[in-house]
């Protein structure tokens, strides 16, 4: 392999050698004998490569790149020789300092390759940086060798997901974890039972793109506490893991950390989808500091205001120009790398209606970027999901330009059920379109359920068990007099705000949060279970928990044995969804391509309410050509009653030689409320009606 | 970093002891040591009890040698590795490529038993 001229250096500085390097391959890619330096700015008149030896505070050298190195607006080298493992890499662009032409070119500053693969600075989640370092976060060099065997992204079809969001660090970290690396990427692996006994199939993690948590870390008013950027919606790096995140961290191990993460997951039928922010970055707005793409060309990568200031659609200070070509290329190659070199199955879009937004922040009817994504061979099995509104107030559910691949996040399902959950009235029309997959947003666009991901809690928000603990927010420990985090949670405290002895009360909470369950695993679409939901995790009433590093945001895993019966009702609930294909279907009901049907009650059958007073619904899905000619498939029947007593519910007629059988009664205590699908319990032949406890949910399998 | 390596034979495996810190100083000397040692045997025990460090190109040579082995339907063995070294291998998944023994004895006993 020596046998090769460009194997060999042609040029020196201080001893380094040197060679014209390949501009496509941006980032620092490992060559045969040394790496590749690729970068690009359009208006930088120079650039120089600064290498410093792993944590020093001066650089060991700096390499101006050569004239001859530069090739249209991109600087290329190899530099020969480096210890991969020791060299860190960043660089000094000079230009204009003209922030109303948008540049803010200071060569004073060492700045972040864009495409860094590792980053360096935070390598242990939460140790006190130091505040004088002239290159904070710094670009490391990596093997690209992981041995992933005969692993590849699982495709599973997106009809048969199971959606379970959590936070890495918040997942282990609580001491009741009883993990190895608490709050780990290896952490994620130990709990890898639970996530298959709970039956999810897919985890999609919050940011894991590096970002420092000492972004605007201050001191809690109250507790004293540091306060971080906890959650990571803010960017450092795109194409690297957070460091802090993974237990070989301070080895520098964290890219075969997480993708061993993904291979084990993937080992166990789990997909993997990452919550990527490509709104904003971790720059602030002019008064923030000056790490990367600032530096870099600012008047590419942001979308400024004709004084060159920074539009805050993100409502995090600046805004991606995503819709520059030379940014749309860094966000396709960026998702690109982590699909082929990481083999994630999906993407989560943070404030993805940014993302059709022009460089002026005008929406546009075609945007470039989006459609790119959707047509890109490497992401051509990727689910990619939006979350289809921005904080400059565009509001896309049901309208996001999908070109026939992107989901959303379907906010509408979430206001809706919470609203009937609560018991406000007119909402039985709504919750049928919900149940059903919002074919009033994407049944006319033949879009089709399955671009609803369904979900009643996330991470923005009360958590399951607060939503019935909580009529109002309570973010004191935000530092915001409780200003911050939204008001609209649709919450129902079911009589006592907070925490009570009152035994009624909590077993109110307990049957709302079942009930809660079974309407989004019963629905069509892809339903989402925020982490620790499923066991009454609690946030004290916080609804936006984005900066706390305690058990407002851990996971108790001492509430897995407190409410086991949580646990075993959304197992079972999950297992029914799994069990039942009528559960998943790829089209709306009433469409010509499936052969599944769907029939509205109410207390009567076939004769569902729909008048604004009404509270109650019933639904039986079932295959046309059930208990007709040798078809002997389930029919599945759920009764909501939305109101504070106990109703009848008449029975729709089975076929001949079927029977109802009872699968779930949230109105009764465990072990009554839910059986293991297979073995429900036969209802007498002879009943026709099933009384329904006030603010209960009653599901029925018909089976021969 | 200086590492020292020793090559014996024990019941006809050929056994490696290597001491020091292997990193991305040290990694290609040693991996220059050892590929070559496969062109005669298929397998091999490394003996690692008095490794104090491993890096990340460390790690990468023990699976290179892992890889090499394995299209000449040969084995590695790991005898002694220190509790932290194994820690990161395992978490990295590195560590299930190998089969581990606490004593080249056992090392040896694995790789005959296979």
């Amino acid at each position: 392999m020596d046998t090769r001229i460009d194997f060999y250096p042609t040029h020196q500085h201080q001893g380094y050698k040197l060679r014209p390097g390949r501009p496509v391959l941006f980032g620092a890619t490992l060559v045969p004998g040394g790496v590749n330096f690729a970068i690009c700015s359009r208006y930088a008149t120079s650039c120089t490569l600064v290498l410093f030896e792993k944590g020093a505070p001066e650089p060991m050298v700096e390499i101006p790149f050569p004239d001859s190195f530069r090739i249209g607006n991109t600087w290329c080298m190899v530099v020969f020789d480096l210890d991969y493992e020791r060299t860190e890499y960043g660089y000094r662009m000079d230009g204009p300092w003209d922030p109303a032409a948008g540049h803010r070119f200071d060569a004073s500053k060492i700045l972040l390759d864009p495409y860094a693969k590792a980053i360096g600075g935070r390598d242990v989640w939460g140790k006190p940086p130091d505040w004088n370092d002239p290159y904070p976060h710094r670009a490391r060099l990596i093997f690209e060798d992981f041995d992933w065997e005969d692993d590849r992204p699982l495709e599973k079809p997106l009809e048969d997901l199971v959606v379970y969001e959590l936070h890495t660090r918040s997942f282990t970290r609580h001491p009741s974890a009883g993990v190895k690396h608490p709050g780990t990427y290896a952490g994620i692996i130990a709990k890898i039972p639970y996530l298959n006994e709970l039956g999810v199939n897919c985890v999609e993690l919050m940011p894991i793109f590096e970002f420092d948590e000492f972004e605007n870390s201050r001191p809690n008013p109250v507790t004293g506490e540091t306060m971080y950027n906890y959650w990571g919606y803010s960017t450092v790096g795109f194409f690297a893991p957070k460091t802090g995140y993974a237990a070989t961290g301070p080895f520098g191990m964290q890219v075969d950390e997480f993708k061993n993460l993904v291979k084990e997951l993937h080992r166990n039928g789990i997909e993997v989808i990452l919550d990527v922010v490509f709104n904003h970055t971790a720059e602030g707005n002019e008064q923030g500091p000056t790490l990367s793409f600032r530096g870099i060309d600012n008047q590419t990568y942001y979308m400024l205001t004709p004084e060159g200031y920074y539009f805050n659609f993100s409502g995090c200070g600046n805004t991606l120009n995503c819709n520059n070509p030379v940014v749309r290329m860094m966000v396709l190659d960026c998702l690109r790398y982590w699909a082929a070199e990481y083999h994630i199955d999906g993407f989560r879009f943070d404030l993805a209606a940014i993302l059709g937004r022009d460089p002026w922040g005008a929406p546009l009817p075609n945007p470039p970027l989006l459609e790119s994504l959707a047509f890109d061979p490497v992401l051509a099995k990727c689910k990619l999901i939006a979350e289809a509104w921005d904080a400059g107030g565009l509001y896309q559910v049901g309208s996001f330009p999908a070109y026939g691949r992107w989901a959303e996040w379907n906010g509408k399902y979430r206001d809706d059920i919470r609203r009937f959950l609560k018991g406000d009235e007119g909402m039985v029309p709504v919750i049928a379109e919900r149940i059903q997959g919002s074919p009033d947003l994407y049944g006319w666009n033949k879009r089709g359920p399955t671009a609803s991901i369904n979900f009643i809690t996330c991470h923005d928000g009360f958590t399951l068990y607060d939503q019935f603990a909580y009529n109002h927010k309570h973010n004191e420990a935000n530092g915001e007099q409780n200003r911050d985090g939204g008001d609209d949670n649709h919450s129902w405290n079911c009589g006592v705000e907070g925490e009570t002895d009152d035994t009624e009360v909590n077993a109110l909470r307990k049957r709302m949060i079942k009930n809660a369950l079974a309407i989004l695993l019963m629905s069509h679409g892809v339903p989402m279970i925020l982490m620790g939901d499923e066991v009454g995790r609690t946030q004290r009433g916080n609804n936006n928990t984005y900066c706390h590093d305690n058990d407002l945001n851990w996971f108790d895993w001492t509430l897995l044995e407190r409410n086991a019966d949580l646990f075993h009702f959304a197992r079972q609930m999950i297992a029914l969804r799994k069990t039942h294909p009528l559960l998943r279907t790829r089209e709306h009901f009433g469409t010509s391509a499936t052969q599944a049907d769907i029939i509205w009650h109410g207390t009567q059958a076939w004769n569902a309410d729909w008048s604004p007073g009404s509270r109650t619904l019933a639904c039986m899905f079932r295959e046309r050509q059930a208990g007709q000619a040798g078809n002997t498939s389930p029919v599945l029947y759920m009764a909501l009653n939305g109101y504070w007593d106990a109703l009848p519910f008449e029975l729709p007629e089975l076929p001949v030689n079927y029977r109802w059988h009872l699968f779930a009664n949230t109105a009764l205590p465990a072990p009554h409320d839910i059986y293991e699908p297979g073995h429900e319990t036969p209802l007498e032949p002879y009943q026709h009606s099933f009384l329904v406890g006030g603010r209960a949910v009653v599901i029925l399998i018909g089976r021969p | 970093m200086a590492i020292e390596v020793e090559v014996s034979t024990r019941d006809r495996v050929t056994v490696v002891t290597v001491a020091g810190e292997i990193d991305g100083g040290s990694a290609p000397g040693l991996q220059a040591r050892i590929l070559p040692l496969l062109q005669q045997d298929s397998s091999l025990i490394l003996d690692l009890r008095s490794v104090t460090y491993m890096s990340s190109a460390g790690l990468r040579v023990l699976l290179l040698l892992y890889r090499q082995a394995m299209s000449r339907n040969g084995r590695v063995a790991l005898a002694g590795v220190a509790e932290t070294i194994k820690d990161t291998m395992a978490v990295t998944g590195f560590l299930k490529f190998f089969a581990v023994a606490d004593t080249v004895d056992q090392a040896l006993t694995t790789l005959q038993q296979a």
